[in-house]
């Protein structure tokens, strides 16, 4: 626990210290601030859906970026040496790097806060689905992290990783719209196992169980993933 | 200390240990020597866990380091080929990163960082930022990363390599001040590098021990013949000539107004030689036996091998 912590921290810190946090939490605001302030909903609904719903495939690919670096940067620069040498589990290692990565995106998303503030500010916005869209898109953060840890787990190569993190997010992302085109237990089954399927819930206001153990699940088996491919390297 | 049994790596199809076993004892410094791609940071990399052997095992005081992984890591500090810094990082935060790896406790990070940082002559880059650090520096930064946490055991991967004459002696010197409460096992490619740190010298080739001795020892258990040195005044030609006819000398060379010759083992020309040169009307003015430089007990040794095969 100790040594996840001190890795979350290091990992905390070097973004700090980074012009890559700032410039993708920059991209981030900027983005998301335009199609919020021209979503009709913004105004119509009193509703942050102008921020959430660009937000998910934005989020993805920002993910992808700020993970990138995480262990493929450790690997190439030979830092890896002393990361595992250390008497430190592999499952420590990306717990923290995890952890470090999740502390970044949770800033991203407290200085959002400042959508639905405005909305608060002139008008009388539904609590509701603000708190539960804000829980979806941290999730559906959390859930692009570990992606992100596993792709970074694979390579020596920062833009490899990113690549690889990007293709496996938008393919999972979008594999469930190929759902109405399969036979309908089939495409059930695929919808059920898309980051696409539980999101509109957590928009529109409901607390979806099944929706929070889905992300829940596939952060933990990337998170699995990325410390089997840690512990192989060992094998090479 | 450092106990290794039959170990042997594979990459792929290629073998890059080859059933190798070695110990080192508790206090010992000993030097792991051998030439390019012999297999010896492929063997520290298995010491240190961050490879696992595909036979054989190690153990690090005492816990092996596939089944306690953990504990036998506990007791090393790992110098790597590539030092592994954060460029990004000042040396201070390094350290205390390092430290806490190691599950040191911040008042004891603190004590130490002043103690390596004095040890290693960082005093005036604590605070910099590594990635601004020429390479020897670097290099003690690495160094002070591996005490740290004051580990029983330093594995030391080419701690001299690419820094410049008088920080090598600089670092020689401390390698030899921390083998006084550390086991060290050091690699190198470098022969004298060995007999002035070490005790001890184990030489690899090509993934296999060629050779394993104290280095006092293995000099003279290697010369299976014996050389002198000899100053002689007189004509350099005449005199080579005269001391090739001598019985049991096997070669003579004349290198920096001395000359070198090589008898066949168990023969004694002394007495024979001193003859010659007042035959000659020549002046000996010195004559000395001397042991085979690491040099030539490794040149010879791999050759040993290579006609083996
Ligand atoms: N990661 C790897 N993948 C494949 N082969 C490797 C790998 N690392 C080392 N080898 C091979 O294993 C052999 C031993 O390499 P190793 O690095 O252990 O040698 P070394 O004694 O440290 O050499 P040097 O003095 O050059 O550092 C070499 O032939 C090398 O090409
Ligand atoms: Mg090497």
């Amino acid at each position: 626990m100790k040594n996840t912590a001190t890795i979350a921290l290091k990992e905390l810190k070097s973004y700090l210290a980074s012009p890559m946090a700032y410039i993708v939490t920059g991209i981030f605001m900027i983005l998301t601030g335009f199609f919020f302030s021209i979503s009709s909903s913004t105004y119509y609904e009193t509703s942050i859906k102008g921020f959430l719903e660009p937000g998910n495939l934005l989020l993805l690919l920002l993910v992808s970026v700020l993970t990138m670096r995480l262990l493929a940067e450790e690997r190439k620069m030979g830092t890896l040496e002393l990361l595992i040498t250390a008497p430190v589990r592999d499952s420590e290692v990306i717990l923290g790097k995890f952890l470090g990565s999740l502390g970044i995106l949770t800033i991203m998303l407290i200085l959002t806060l400042y959508y639905p503030l405005l909305l608060i500010g002139y008008g009388d916005p539904d609590i509701g689905p603000i708190f539960t869209g804000y829980l979806g898109i941290f999730l559906l953060g959390s859930a692009s992290l570990a992606v992100g840890i596993f792709a970074s787990s694979l390579t020596s190569n920062q833009i490899v990783a990113a690549v690889v993190s990007g293709g496996i997010l938008f393919a999972l992302w979008f594999i469930g719209y190929t759902a109405t085109f399969l036979p309908e237990a089939a495409g059930e089954f695929i919808g059920y196992l898309s980051l696409s399927y539980y999101y509109p819930d957590f928009m529109r206001g409901v607390i979806d169980t099944r929706g929070i153990i889905y992300y829940l699940s596939i952060t933990a088996l990337f998170l699995f993933l990325a410390v089997r491919s840690l512990e192989n390297s060992r094998w090479s | 200390m450092i106990r290794v049994e039959n170990l042997t790596k594979y990459y792929g199809k290629r073998l890059a240990v080859d059933d190798i076993s070695f110990n080192v004892e508790k206090g010992e410094i000993v030097g792991f020597l051998g030439p390019n791609a012999a297999g010896k940071t492929t063997t520290m990399r298995i010491i240190t866990g961050y490879l696992a052997p595909t036979q054989g095992n190690v153990w690090v005081a005492d816990h092996d380091i596939i089944n306690h992984s953990l504990e036998a890591r506990r007791q090393i500090g790992y110098l790597p080929e590539a030092i592994p810094l954060y460029t990004d990082m000042t040396v201070r935060s390094y350290l205390d990163f390092a430290g806490r790896l190691r599950g040191m406790d911040s008042a004891r990070i603190i004590a130490r960082t002043d103690e390596v940082i004095e040890i290693c002559h960082l005093e005036e880059y604590v605070d910099v930022i590594i990635g601004k650090l020429s390479k020897g520096f670097r290099q003690r930064v690495g160094v002070a990363q591996a005490i740290i946490h004051e580990p029983a055991v330093l594995i030391l991967d080419e701690p001299t390599i690419g820094i410049d004459p008088i920080q090598v002696a600089m670092t020689r010197q401390l390698i030899r001040e921390l083998g006084k409460d550390h086991t060290i096992l050091l690699s190198t490619h470098i022969l004298p590098e060995v007999s002035v740190i070490c005790q001890r010298v184990i030489i690899i080739h090509e993934g296999r021990i060629v050779a394993e001795d104290r280095i006092d020892n293995l000099s003279s258990m290697m010369s299976g013949s014996q050389r002198f040195r000899l100053q002689i005044s007189g004509p350099v030609k005449k005199i080579t000539e005269r001391l090739q006819k001598v019985k049991g000398i096997i070669n003579v060379s004349y290198e920096e107004s001395n000359y070198i010759i090589e008898c066949a083992a168990g023969q004694d020309p002394r007495r024979q030689i001193m003859d010659e040169m007042v035959r000659g009307g020549w002046t000996l003015l010195s004559m000395e036996q001397i042991g085979m430089s690491l040099e030539d007990i490794f040149l010879k040794l791999t050759a040993e091998e290579e006609a083996d095969e």
